[in-house]
């Protein structure tokens, strides 16, 4: 039993309780309701206006009714019209509206001087940055000054962002968090598709006969699809599967619950192949038709080295060799290697063979953030299209995102350091068509890009980056090894800005500190993870001096001498800026539905055409983009996809006798990331307080360590002493080790490996070796 | 002392007699799902000996199928 750290507020710790339950509940339960409770609480006879936005937390992008009163946004409700959610609401979006009325909220520009943090006008801060900006690049070059942004950026905070430092100054140093948990996803598309993000969509969910999870702890992090599946379960004869590392509630929901060795899910994959070729389960006349067959490299690397280059060659190879490389994957080999049964291997396959079953796989950060991250997004693509199980109603690989607009803002605008809104900055026609639209020259427009993330605040320890705007991101939270970082950050000759709404770790490193308006608090869009494009209005005022991301950088570029091109309305820019951004999309492959029609609706799906969401790409019975009958993956200039040989090769770094464990790390359902906006929200802060180490019940029996003992766990980068959990929320398996990174008064991240994927650059932060000890 | 939360499961048809067995203990707060056969119930008693009291009263409750525990929280009784 958990002993609250409350000691006077015992109606509050009731309604804890009352929270949880309703939370299990809804998980339980889709769709249940509990109208008394749900309006308690709710100011009596007031005037509430009800108005849609999309959540501004994880990445299923849940429609949301926000009921304003007195201009302060006081309750939120599932949207029943969403077809994201049908009404459904998690934990966190419940109370996501209190999340902006926190006691230590920013609302005025700070400047350092002299070691302390000042109070400035908003002209005195921009002013600084502009003129900072300026002269970092007079005195040391255009890619000595950098952005780093966000999956929570809105579209048009991203697009004004690459906008001004692609197209106006000509550096490529644009990044966005999202390197760090969706650019495994973003290659593994490209490599297989030719073209970004999932070819299906959240209805899947209701066709399909079975769900394999990869890695994929969808009850805690995707509460509401989670609930959508169960719920089908309630009315279908459907089977989930969790296929996972350690134990979750995911697994305890499930039909069948697989774990397996870290790594090895690269294997377990090539197995399923190799069953499925075994059992003449290949859907012959699909592959022939519509797939290619080819390897590229091995023994990539991990990426620990500064100025780390891959460039992968890919081959062409014959259904043959392909069958022959499998021939090392069989269920025996494979099993010993994973510690999966083999007769669990051929359960998984057999469902993956049945032509009679639908089968949807779902992952998102184990098989992201994993330094074969790319090969594992292709091999749970080999697996479908293997069984031409693809671009169909139930028949879905689909990748999940964490960040309510991952995809449609540092995809599809592209604040990437090699994106452009359309394509990519090595391809002339694309920059030719973003400088025609940017109205700048197409010479700014470098060709090559420069750093990722990792490699980006690797340039700031080196000094090649002088200049660094991190806007809505926690990366002195979020940055593997990141002590490195951290002190590259403080280093002298660096300068720092950071817009964000609360202080964080990283508004601790910065030389200006910039309020930002947050989610309602301003106009904007966000584009979820089935490429639906959500818009929401501004609702209520943001305090203080608080200012939107987009109009903090248009106000710099305007004092940086770009009128021309920055020369939004205040009270229009949004408008302006999403009609100007659509038209790099123009077209049947990717074209966006116009603002007034997700003014109207609960967004709309792209590619939209002719007034229509388009739900399954690439199949010519929902897609118009298509050019002929059945399927054509069009990312691919011969319209198929690609199967692809990928090895199984060890992580960058493996338990040996000085670190005999494996560290994990990742998220709670009560926080979101960081912690910065749902620690502040008090029954979600009360309820998970603090992070603390999972054990393996015989680990820690063995090491005498119960619940609440302290625990040192140490890396070759650090050490770090938390409270054990045993036997509670999540059960690892024998000697590994499971850490949430919420907390920052206990920054796991120390410790952990920047080794990242050689071809997307996404860091693994699943895998290091660990020592533990009780203290 | 002990605060916690259960998903009360009632057997069928006997959801109303289960609100109205539950709502008539001093310590029971119960508040059922509008369009589900399911009851929360959060229990808030003094002491153990309190506690293990309620314990016994619940298990007698026939319209009850199956208490599923939420949460659990030990906080002084103070305020």
């Amino acid at each position: 039993m958990y002993t609250s750290v409350l000691t006077d507020r015992r109606s509050f710790i009731k309604r804890m309780a009352l929270l949880s339950a309703m939370t299990a509940a809804a998980t339980m339960f889709p769709g249940i309701l509990f109208a008394e409770e749900q309006e308690r609480g709710l100011p009596k006879n007031g005037n509430l206006d009800w108005k849609k936005a999309p959540c501004r937390f994880c990445g299923v992008g849940c429609g949301v009714l926000v009921g304003i009163e007195n201009g302060k946004a006081v309750a939120v409700k599932g949207d029943p019209k969403s077809e994201v959610n049908k009404g459904l609401c998690c934990v966190k979006g419940y109370h996501s509206v209190i999340a902006m009325y926190g006691k230590d909220r920013l609302t005025k520009p700070l400047i350092k001087k002299n070691g302390k943090y000042v109070e400035t006008s908003m002209k005195e801060a921009l002013d600084l940055i502009a003129s900072k900006m300026k002269e970092t690049i007079k005195d040391y070059g255009k890619d000595a000054v950098s952005i780093y942004g966000s999956g929570q950026w809105t579209i048009p905070d991203g697009y004004v962002a690459s906008k001004l430092f692609k197209g106006c100054i000509g550096t490529n140093n644009v990044e966005a968090n999202a390197r760090l948990c969706m650019a495994s996803a973003v290659t593994g598309f490209m490599t297989s598709f030719g073209m970004d993000e999932p070819m299906g969509c959240y209805e899947d969910i209701d066709y399909a006969d079975v769900f394999v999870l990869w890695g994929n702890n969808m009850a805690e992090m995707h509460p509401v699809l989670f609930s959508r599946m169960l719920d089908q379960r309630s009315k279908r004869n459907i089977k989930i599967i969790d296929l996972a590392t350690r134990t979750t509630r995911t697994s305890k929901a499930s039909d069948r619950s697989i774990i397996f060795e870290p790594q090895t899910d690269l294997a377990i994959a090539n197995a399923i192949c190799y069953e499925i070729i075994k059992n003449g389960w290949v859907n012959k006349s699909f592959v022939e038709k519509h797939c290619n067959f080819s390897k590229g490299l091995t023994n990539i690397g991990y990426g620990l080295e500064d100025k780390f280059k891959f460039k992968d060659k890919p081959e062409k190879i014959t259904f043959e060799e392909y069958k022959k490389f499998l021939e090392d994957y069989t269920p025996e080999k494979v099993s010993k290697l994973s510690g999966v049964s083999v007769r669990d291997i051929k359960y998984m396959a057999s469902y993956y063979g049945d032509p009679n079953k639908k089968v949807m796989s779902l992952w998102c950060m184990g098989v992201n953030q994993h330094t074969r991250g790319t090969w594992m997004n292709n091999l749970v693509y080999n697996i479908h299209l293997l069984t031409g199980k693809i671009s169909e109603p139930g028949n879905s690989p689909f990748s999940l995102t964490g960040q309510p607009s991952a995809c449609g803002t540092v995809r599809e605008v592209g604040t990437l350091t090699h994106k452009l809104p359309k394509g990519v900055v090595m391809n002339k026609k694309h920059r030719e068509i973003a400088a025609k639209i940017w109205d700048v020259p197409v010479e700014n427009i470098s060709p090559k890009p420069t750093y990722h993330t990792v490699e980006m605040f690797r340039a700031l320890d080196r000094g090649d980056i002088k200049f660094m705007w991190i806007q809505v991101t926690n990366p002195m939270v979020t940055m593997p090894k990141l002590k490195r970082y951290r002190d590259a950050a403080k280093k002298e000759g660096r300068f720092i800005v950071v817009s964000d709404i609360y202080p964080t770790p990283t508004t601790d490193i910065a030389d200006v500190i910039l309020p930002s308006a947050m989610w309602i608090e301003r106009e904007g869009m966000y584009g979820n993870s089935e490429r639906r494009t959500q818009y929401f209005e501004q609702m209520v005022e943001p305090p203080g001096e608080s200012m939107s991301d987009t109009w903090q950088l248009i106000e710099v570029a305007k004092r940086m001498g770009y009128e021309k091109q920055f020369y939004y309305k205040e009270e229009t820019h949004i408008e302006e800026i999403y009609n100007e951004y659509i038209q790099f999309h123009k077209g049947k492959k990717h074209g966006m539905a116009p603002l007034e029609v997700l003014k109207e609706e609960s967004g709309a799906i792209w590619p939209y055409v002719d007034g229509k969401s388009t739900q399954w790409r690439f199949n010519s019975k929902y897609d118009p983009a298509t050019t002929k009958e059945g399927f054509d993956f069009y990312g691919k200039p011969d319209g198929r996809a690609v199967i692809w040989q990928r090895p199984y090769e060890p992580a960058a770094e493996v338990p040996d006798s000085d670190y005999p464990y494996w560290l994990n790390t990742g998220r709670v359902i009560e926080h979101w990331h960081t912690g910065s906006m749902t620690r502040r929200i008090p029954v979600l802060h009360k309820a998970m307080p603090y992070a603390y180490v999972e054990l393996n019940p015989e680990d820690a029996k063995r090491m005498r360590i119960k619940t609440g003992d302290k625990v040192k766990l140490t890396t070759r980068r650090g050490e770090i002493i938390m409270p054990a959990s045993v036997n509670e929320r999540g059960i690892p398996a024998p000697m590994q080790v499971f850490v949430p990174f919420f907390d920052e008064n206990m920054l796991i991240n120390d410790i952990t490996l920047d080794s990242f994927c050689p071809i997307s650059k996404e860091p693994d932060y699943k895998k290091c070796a660990v020592k533990v000890e009780k203290v | 002392m002990p605060i916690k939360s259960y998903l009360a499961h009632p057997h069928k048809d006997k959801k109303d007699e289960l609100f109205k067995a539950l709502s008539s203990i001093e310590q029971c707060e119960v508040i059922p799902a509008e369009n589900k056969d399911l009851l929360i119930l959060i229990t808030d008693t003094q002491n153990n000996f309190e506690e293990d009291t309620l314990k016994e009263k619940l298990e007698t409750i026939t319209s009850l199928k199956l208490l599923a525990m939420v949460s659990g929280f030990n906080t002084p009784k103070n305020t």
